[in-house]
């Protein structure tokens, strides 16, 4: 009796201690947090460009950046659109897979050519439900280039959900692109995975 | 100026042309796009024949503090313009911005060779009669793709004829004419080059470079005129769901 006592007060204290744990958000995040974060991923861009390593190898350590700091599950999922609904767990997991490679091909060498130098994180503020981080990039001869990089925790940690380059949302461009595939692969997604793997190894 | 501002105000109240910015970041207004989809092939055809390489040539060929002396002298002859439409806007700071820069590379710049305000951080606020045109009023209009420059909107349009018309040097001679156009198509050479990843990328790796194309270039465009989109809650909600 008394030990079940015990054990049912233990129980009470450990679930009263979980409860509040769970309750408070894992050290909620502020836009400062944001900004670090930005930071950070804009130290790691500036080093594989100045590295100035072959473009295979640059976008290798794209893919790792891209990897660390964006949610890319999230990104993926919402690149593939209404698709994403009727798609497998495995093809979900496959697609996101070849996404990354892809986005850090692509965005490797716009960071490379277009935006080039070095980038600076401005500052950072809430909108609403996320953080925008707002950075510049000098240009030779041109005004500077503004990318603006939005940030969530609502993943469970806090991640680069999507970035805009001179107005341009990679989310927007990303779900047009991934869309043309698909139309043209009559909205077969597994063909698309094997035709990006294809286009991620040339 | 102010007639012209009142008679596209007038049109905008009879409804002949659209005078309401697009209401989502993605709206897409293009009604001409079978026609605008050949031009787009055709566009393509010109660079990958004429453009591209000739832009790699001249690249290769000129050193680069000549192809950046071509530039800025192309450059400095649209100040007059971007001041001009500036001031049309209304932003009088920027005008004043860019008749300093303007005087300073015209003079200290060697006529405009050398970007000396340039060194200083020092660059003017880009705008064009599109630009002045969208703060007048007057909507964006339907996408179209032009024959060689590419990406555009009937708005965008009518503001390059405009900027045409209106340029303050128009009354330069032949000669110097020459020497401004050939000016410009060095800057546009550079360009190709200097953007050339983006633009291939863009052009010939997209499963479909023409919608690709026009989000880029609509996007693009309407963060440089300052549209705000209220959109951008649906489209977080659409990632993270609404709590």
């Amino acid at each position: 009796m008394g030990a079940n006592n015990f054990d049912r007060r233990d129980f009470l204290i450990t679930g009263c201690a979980v409860a509040a744990f769970a309750a408070t958000p894992i050290a909620a995040a502020t836009s400062s947090d944001a900004e670090k974060l930005i930071t950070r991923l804009t130290k790691d861009i500036n080093k594989s460009i100045e590295a100035r390593s072959s473009d295979a190898a640059l976008f290798v350590q794209f893919e790792k950046i891209f990897r660390k700091y964006a949610d890319v599950s999230t990104i993926s999922r919402y690149a593939l659109g209404a698709d994403a609904r009727s798609a497998t767990k495995k093809q979900l997991s496959e697609f996101g897979d070849v996404f990354v490679t892809y986005i850090a091909r692509k965005y490797g060498s716009y960071f490379k050519d277009f935006i080039g130098g070095e980038i600076t994180v401005l500052g950072s503020r809430v909108v609403k439900k996320y953080f925008e981080v707002k950075t510049f990039t000098k240009l030779r001869g041109q005004e500077p280039m503004e990318v603006l990089f939005h940030v969530s925790d609502r993943s469970g940690s806090l991640l680069l959900f999507n970035l805009y380059v001179e107005g341009v949302s990679m989310l927007l461009s990303e779900r047009n692109e991934i869309g043309s595939m698909l139309d043209k692969h009559r909205g077969d997604l597994d063909k698309l995975i094997a035709d990006m793997r294809i286009l991620n190894a040339g | 100026m102010r007639g012209l501002k009142n008679v596209l105000t007038s049109f905008c109240l009879t409804g002949l042309v659209a005078c309401a910015q697009p209401g989502a970041i993605d709206e897409i207004n293009d009604p001409y796009e079978e026609q605008n989809r050949k031009m787009h092939e055709l566009n393509k055809a010109v660079d990958q024949a004429v453009l591209k390489p000739v832009a790699q040539a001249y690249s290769d060929v000129v050193p680069d503090p000549m192809e950046d002396a071509v530039s800025n002298f192309a450059n400095n002859l649209g100040m007059p313009s971007n001041v001009m439409n500036h001031l049309a806007q209304g932003e009088v700071g920027f005008a004043i911005e860019s008749t300093g820069i303007f005087l300073v590379n015209s003079t200290v710049g060697l006529g405009g060779l050398v970007d000396v305000a340039g060194w200083n951080s020092q660059y003017a606020h880009a705008t064009d009669f599109g630009e002045t045109l969208a703060k007048w009023g007057l909507g964006e209009g339907a996408y179209v793709e032009l024959p060689l420059l590419g990406p555009s909107t009937g708005r965008a349009t009518l503001g390059k004829v405009l900027d045409r018309v209106t340029n303050p040097l128009s009354g330069l001679t032949a000669e110097q004419e020459s020497i401004a156009t050939a000016a410009k198509i060095g800057e546009v050479l550079s360009d190709r080059v200097e953007y050339g990843d983006v633009i291939d990328q863009t052009l010939y790796q997209s499963a479909d470079s023409y919608s690709q194309a026009r989000l880029f270039y609509l996007q693009s465009r309407r963060n440089q005129l300052g549209y705000q989109f209220e959109d951008e809650d649906a489209l977080f909600e659409e990632l993270y769901g609404s709590e």
